[in-house]
């Protein structure tokens, strides 16, 4: 498929004894949203730090533009073009904004001191024209202890289309944020294919996923036990699926 | 005055502020209870005699603070640092660089082992460095069977020694100099350096640094490693003042360094800090001995003003970090 972005083969991670991911296959194609879903400990968090780099698997294949990659660091998996957006953890919060948004990726001279001014200034360029915050309080200088959670989110979302990356990453996106910023960030998803860019995303609330996925992916016990596309399935019946499988601990799959 | 108190620096600086404030008020009380001392040179020339030597360790050390670990091992390190410097020293006839490469590698290798011990074995830093302070100064009372070394034969005199630790313009101590200059180029990687900018995220969230891409495990052995070559520098500048070694050397160290660091602001919690804090921490740890003795207290209430000082200085940040979240 020449659409294709990601592609992971039998991957299968471990921590110690405990099988955490157990020969999961998934696909993402170019300008495809996918969500994983999935109970507590199904493995969707520690499958999408195998995607941005933060643990490395056991065993299986990762192909990233259709070519077989080994990714081995955070560095590594943002200079592919994959951009991990995690909750409020994707920040510190005692340090200035515009050094949140460059930690890591220090805009430097050779001697690797940092170009504070290129910081501040591209920061800024940030805020405004990717975010849109107009508030005053909020400045490059400010610590992010002092942000809500939309903002904060917003913070992320920002540096990942300013670094223009081909996959973007999202953990529990919608967690803690109030439904106006919900729904903004959840434009924000469904925004993202009209660049042609990808996304996958975990979320614990199915209503969120459904309006804005297109494909979604089922996770239980570290594997993959179901998967559907948006026109395949209603919104009432993949609640349906997810009720089923807690119950009984498996999915029918009628085909 | 609203304009000054609530502009940009100000705002940005507020630590800085209050721990430069605290110690100038210190120094007034000096002056006024001891003019007959300190209206003269000096005992000023003794501070910036005796201050450096623990000085520069503290500067070094606030990285490591900054980053929410700690090291208790580098009075020992100072020692094994000493001892092998002496031993070069006076079996080269006085090769400076060979002792000084020697002593200061060792330094950094035993910064090398706390950093392992930390990162990549997982001992908390407060009891590894436990183990390794131990360990160093039992390797020292092997290595020198309890005797001194005298170095005087062959560094007095010398290029070196003068660099080191003789008077610029027979006024200033040349350590005094090395301290202002190493702060001023610590502060600059401190708040400027990639470096740096990588202790204060890793400091303030481990796991949020290490989903940035920022090498959690590396940033913390490199800080244990230039900590370890600042205490063997510390302990090289101790030898040429003194021009002996003995085996207890660099004991008596801890307290007074990260009485500076704290002091200074470096929170405790890691995240934040202040190098210039730490500059100014070690004025006042470094003074309050003599100033004490020369308001006419007795020496007994130097341990007593000493603790109460650290005590209060940590808890009022406590506090104010408190109220910020």
């Amino acid at each position: 498929m020449a659409d294709e972005l990601l592609k992971l083969e039998n991957i299968y991670k471990n921590f110690g004894n405990v099988k955490v991911l157990k020969d999961v296959n998934i696909k993402i194609n170019k300008g495809e949203v996918v969500a994983l879903i999935g109970d507590n400990g199904a493995g969707k968090s520690t499958l999408i730090k195998v995607i941005t780099g933060v643990h490395t698997p056991n065993s299986g294949k990762v192909f990233f533009k259709q070519e077989e990659v080994q990714i081995k660091s955070v560095a590594q998996s943002r200079k592919m073009g994959i951009e991990a957006v995690y909750q409020e953890r994707a920040l510190c919060d005692q340090q200035e904004l515009y050094r949140n948004i460059f930690a890591g990726r220090e805009i430097t001279n050779s001697f690797g001191f940092l170009d504070i001014k290129k910081q501040r200034k591209e920061a800024e360029k940030i805020l405004r024209d990717y975010i849109g915050f107009t508030s005053k309080a909020i400045t490059v200088d400010s610590q992010v202890m002092g942000l809500s959670g939309g903002e904060k989110q917003g913070v992320a979302f920002g540096r990942s289309l300013y670094f223009n990356s081909d996959l973007i990453v999202l953990d529990e996106p919608t967690m803690g944020l109030s439904i106006q910023e919900t729904e903004k960030v959840l434009n924000f998803v469904k925004g993202l294919k009209n660049e042609n860019k990808s996304a996958i995303f975990i979320d614990h609330n199915i209503i969120h996923v459904y309006g804005a996925a297109d494909r979604f992916i089922i996770l239980d016990r570290g594997e993959v036990v179901g998967e559907f596309n948006k026109e395949d399935i209603s919104r009432e019946e993949l609640v349906q699926k997810m009720i089923q499988l807690h119950e009984s601990g498996k999915i029918k799959v009628e085909d | 005055m609203n304009n000054l108190i609530n502009s940009y620096f100000v705002k940005t600086h507020k630590l800085e502020i209050s721990i430069t404030i605290i110690a100038l008020v210190l120094f007034l009380i000096y002056f006024l209870g001891a003019p007959h001392v300190f209206t003269r040179f000096p005992i000023y020339r003794a501070f910036m005699q005796s201050m450096p030597f623990f000085g520069i360790i503290a500067i070094s050390a606030t990285f490591v603070v900054t980053l929410g670990e700690i090291d208790l091992s580098f009075p020992s390190i100072v020692g094994i640092t000493s001892l092998i410097f002496g031993i070069i020293m006076t079996s080269t006839d006085g090769n400076f660089f060979i002792a000084f490469i020697l002593a200061t590698s060792l330094g950094m290798f035993a910064g090398l082992v706390n950093g392992l011990l930390v990162t990549k074995i997982g001992i908390p830093s407060i009891v590894a460095t436990i183990g390794t302070l131990f360990f160093w100064r039992g390797l020292v009372n092997v290595i020198s069977q309890g005797s001194g070394i005298a170095i005087v034969d062959v560094a007095d005199g010398t290029w070196h020694h003068m660099i080191f630790v003789e008077k610029l313009f027979g006024k200033i101590p040349m350590q005094f100099i090395w301290f202002i200059a190493l702060t001023g180029l610590m502060q600059w990687v401190y708040r400027y350096h990639k470096f740096g900018n990588h202790i204060h995220f890793v400091g303030d969230n481990k796991a949020s640094a290490q989903m940035m891409g920022i090498n959690v495990d590396n940033v913390k052995i490199i800080a244990f490693v230039q900590l370890g070559f600042f205490s063997a520098l510390a302990g090289i500048f101790t030898m040429y003042e003194m021009l002996y070694f003995w085996p207890t050397q660099g004991e008596g160290l801890m307290l007074t360094t990260l009485a500076a660091v704290f002091v200074g602001g470096t929170s405790v919690f890691g995240g934040k800090g202040t190098i210039f804090g730490t500059f100014i921490g070690v004025l006042i740890i470094g003074s309050l001995e003599s100033g004490i003795v020369a308001l006419g207290l007795s020496g007994f209430y130097v341990k007593f003003i000493n603790g109460l000082m650290i005590t209060v200085a940590v808890t009022v940040y406590a506090l104010i970090q408190r109220r910020k979240n």
